[in-house]
């Protein structure tokens, strides 16, 4: 499953990063403190938060994470979206919260331990 | 490594700002640049990227101003980060994952989980951490280089005259 099918899937509008959608998803994590996604998200993961400076694109790269959603609503900083272009991070946005996002993920078959 | 013995190891320091979140990652986003534009491996710059971002964000966090050093040695990135603060009564206790003392406003920009010190530390070859309370924090970690990454600090080396 690639982030483009994710995105089709459950119409997420596309922030950054439009040149990775094919990146293979391999699992997924959620979380907003980030020193906690840097210790346990996994290479591959798409990732649920409503943080949305541009930090987020830092541990997404550190982390190879194959993009971020941002959840309820949120949008991402400015700077948010040029770091995220300049790293190639697929930002994405859903209205939906976290609870619902991660649900249809693990519904498509995103299970969090990758 | 011929020439070693004279050769001075690549030294670069950062000054980091207590509080300065508007700043926040943009050291650890150097470091990570030169070592990238050194060639070292994926796993050694996405190592250090991790433990630079993690110690970068303490001093931001806890400390009232900081330094961190990048060393490049013939076997090993080494890391030193000096700050001047109210320091750590129990480093045994900070070291433990969950443990913070952040404040509110740390925790909604979503650091201050606990997890700095022991994302350095299992990302790293070795870490030092002590402190002085009232004065400040001295933190130092250690990268090892193997193979291919050795041979990306030769070109790096000044060589004394």
């Amino acid at each position: 499953m690639t982030v483009f099918d994710i995105v089709n899937s459950f119409g997420l509008k596309i922030r950054a990063g439009k040149n990775r959608l094919a990146e293979e998803v391999t699992g997924g994590y959620a979380g907003d403190l980030l020193s906690d996604v840097i210790a346990h998200s996994r290479k591959g993961s798409i990732w649920v938060t409503i943080q949305t400076h541009p930090n987020i694109v830092a541990v997404a790269t550190m982390k190879e994470l194959a993009g971020i959603i941002l959840a309820g609503g949120r949008e991402p900083d400015a700077d948010t979206l040029k770091k995220a272009e300049e790293e190639e991070i697929p930002v994405l946005v859903s209205p939906l919260f976290a609870f619902e996002v991660v649900g249809k993920l693990y519904q498509m078959g995103i299970s969090g331990t990758g | 490594m011929t020439g070693a013995e004279n050769s001075i190891p690549f030294h670069e320091m950062f000054h980091i700002g207590g509080g300065d979140f508007t700043n926040a990652g943009s050291i650890s986003s150097q470091v990570k640049k030169i070592l990238i534009r050194a060639g070292f491996s994926r796993g050694v710059v996405r190592r250090a990227s991790i433990a630079t971002f993690e110690a970068e964000m303490n001093v931001i966090c806890y400390a009232n101003r900081g330094n961190l050093s990048l060393f490049i040695m013939p076997d090993a990135l080494r890391v030193i980060v000096e700050d001047e603060g109210v320091g750590i009564p129990d480093v045994d206790l900070a070291m433990r994952e969950g443990y913070s003392t952040a404040t509110e406003k740390i925790h909604e920009l979503g650091f201050g989980a606990g997890m700095g010190l022991s994302n350095i530390k299992n990302h790293t070859d070795g870490m030092i951490l002590t402190s002085k309370i009232g004065q400040g924090t001295h933190l130092e970690f250690v990268i090892s280089l193997e193979g291919k990454d050795k041979e990306k600090v030769v070109p790096l080396f000044a060589t004394r005259e």
